[in-house]
């Protein structure tokens, strides 16, 4: 989920930094290959644009952790938006499917917050069209709650209560120059 | 972006690029097992043909029916504008029946500009050819064609085709693919030149943003692309050159020319070819020969126009790619 849509009030406070979210990221990689006993047919695919930057660095964290190398691309989701008549049509990013392909594998989506649902709704669409994994799996590092859809995280950095009057904001050094996550009010003319 | 495409001179460069890069995404599109996006599932849009195709109409269909639209195609042979019916009948018929957007081609030059701002009907209008005025979308593939072969799928991405150099060969005169390639070309910040005999340019010509050069030998060792056009016989009512022989020997693109080009560059055609008239054979079937290659891109383009038009609740506005959104927050 992309969050700069979203400007902070000032008053924005951190609850996630650098460190945390590198020892999230090396849990979920954990939770990952326990469940997966040995996460031999996984692939990540992140939902741009951080998604992408959690899912390589969950890529690096599951190579250390098996001693293999772990295929990892990107599944944009714009097209397949259920709201995409409520705004001009949006740039679209980087779908990559790594060569392995998807067929038969253990598909692990990666987002960066997980909100209403519907962009893991479009997700999982998405990936309908692309071929059919043996099972789909969700990775977020920060869970929101105010779902608007039967879906749920199966690997969750950090569970975030929050209300509809606040927003969260991740920051990642790829594209932002810096590891955090902000919990703020949402600004007035939101 | 405007809410319609008549002209490549209505896009600006980040219009351009903009289409260009989401072309270069709905390129992939072509590379899985189901070759379709549910993006524009509950539109309607109408081919309106009054002028026959082959490329374009067949290409804008698989684009439509690629994002999932349904499909209404007009062709004026066989239907009520051989009694007589108008433009403006035919188009009130269609906007009663409810198209959310009208791709037109016609023998008049304007008369998409007519259509968009004639009030008969409310759904954006995309020109897809209109006599010797202008064809947007094929600009637009030749445009992707050279970003990808001169540049690179990926490195050309946000890209222009700034400095790059383009020689543009043939029947100026009755092309609106010229018209359209030399207003683009020039947003995109190419080089362009006009080569072409004196009869076959255009009065004004030298208003344009292009060179013109009457030799083709000394043009081409300049070249990164050298596009060929088709003489329009069906256009002309006059002998514009004395042979057709004499047309090839001057004018005409053939091994021993090809070889003048540089190591990188690239022949373009935008079809129908005649061979052994602008084009020989052993030149359209050389592997620096984009024909076929401009078709497929064709298809991507036109997917990226309709996406961009269509696709929201209005037409989208130039963002650098860099800079999607995707929110569950709003």
């Amino acid at each position: 989920m992309d969050t700069h849509a979203n400007p902070l009030n000032s008053d924005a406070r951190p609850v996630l930094e650098g460190p945390d979210i590198a020892r999230v990221l090396t849990r979920i990689a954990h939770e990952i290959v326990e469940r997966a006993k040995g996460a031999d047919d996984v692939v990540l695919l992140g939902i741009p644009t951080r998604g992408v930057f959690l899912a390589q660095r969950l890529a690096v964290k599951l190579e250390q952790v098996t001693g293999r190398k772990i295929p990892v691309g990107s599944l944009d989701i714009t097209m397949y938006r259920d709201d995409l008549r409520m705004h001009p049509p949006r740039a679209l990013a980087r779908t990559e499917i790594p060569g392995e392909g998807v067929d038969g594998r253990l598909v692990v989506l990666v987002d960066d917050v997980l909100f209403s649902g519907r962009t893991i709704r479009a997700a999982l669409d998405a990936l309908n069209d692309i071929g059919r994994p043996r099972a789909v799996q969700l990775a977020v590092l920060v869970d929101r709650g105010h779902r608007e859809l039967p879906i749920r995280a199966d690997y969750v950095g950090k569970n975030l209560p929050t209300s509809l009057r606040e927003t969260v904001k991740v920051q990642l050094a790829e594209e932002d120059g810096r590891d955090t996550v902000l919990l703020g009010a949402k600004s007035a003319d939101q | 972006m405007q809410r319609h495409l008549i002209s490549a001179a209505d896009l600006t460069r980040d219009d351009a690029v903009l289409i260009l890069d989401t072309a270069e995404e709905m390129a992939r599109v072509a590379d899985r097992p189901i070759k379709k996006l549910p993006t524009l599932r509950g539109r309607t849009v109408c081919n309106l043909f009054f002028e026959d195709s082959t490329r374009t109409r067949i290409s804008f269909e698989a684009a439509e029916k690629r994002l999932s639209a349904d499909v209404i195609n007009f062709a004026a042979k066989g239907s009520s504008v051989s009694k007589g019916e108008s433009l403006k009948d035919t188009v009130q018929t269609l906007e009663a029946m409810g198209v959310d957007a009208v791709v037109i081609r016609h023998s008049a030059s304007g008369a998409p500009y007519r259509l968009a701002n004639s009030g008969w009907i409310d759904a954006p209008v995309i020109n897809a050819g209109d006599g010797t005025h202008q064809h947007p979308t094929q600009a637009l593939l030749d445009a992707f064609t050279m970003r990808r072969r001169l540049i690179g799928a990926d490195a050309g991405l946000g890209r222009d085709l700034d400095g790059k150099r383009v020689t543009l060969v043939g029947d100026v005169l009755h092309s609106r693919v010229a018209r359209s390639n030399v207003d683009l070309l020039h947003t995109l910040g190419a080089e362009v030149t006009l080569v072409a005999p004196p009869t076959l340019l255009p009065v004004g010509v030298e208003t344009w943003p292009c060179e013109v050069s009457y030799d083709l030998d000394s043009t081409l060792p300049k070249s990164d692309a050298v596009m060929m056009l088709r003489v329009q016989r069906e256009r002309m009512n006059a002998a514009f050159f004395p042979t057709e022989r004499e047309y090839s020997r001057r004018y005409g693109l053939d091994g021993d020319r090809m070889a003048r080009l540089p190591e990188h560059a690239i022949v373009m055609h935008p079809g129908p070819m005649v061979r052994g008239m602008e084009i020989t054979a052993e030149v359209a079937d050389s592997d620096r020969c984009t024909v076929v290659e401009q078709v497929a891109n064709g298809v991507s383009i036109r997917m990226a126009v309709l996406y961009l038009l269509l696709g929201g609740n209005e037409p989208a506005g130039a963002q650098p790619a860099t800079s999607h959104l995707r929110t569950e927050e709003k």
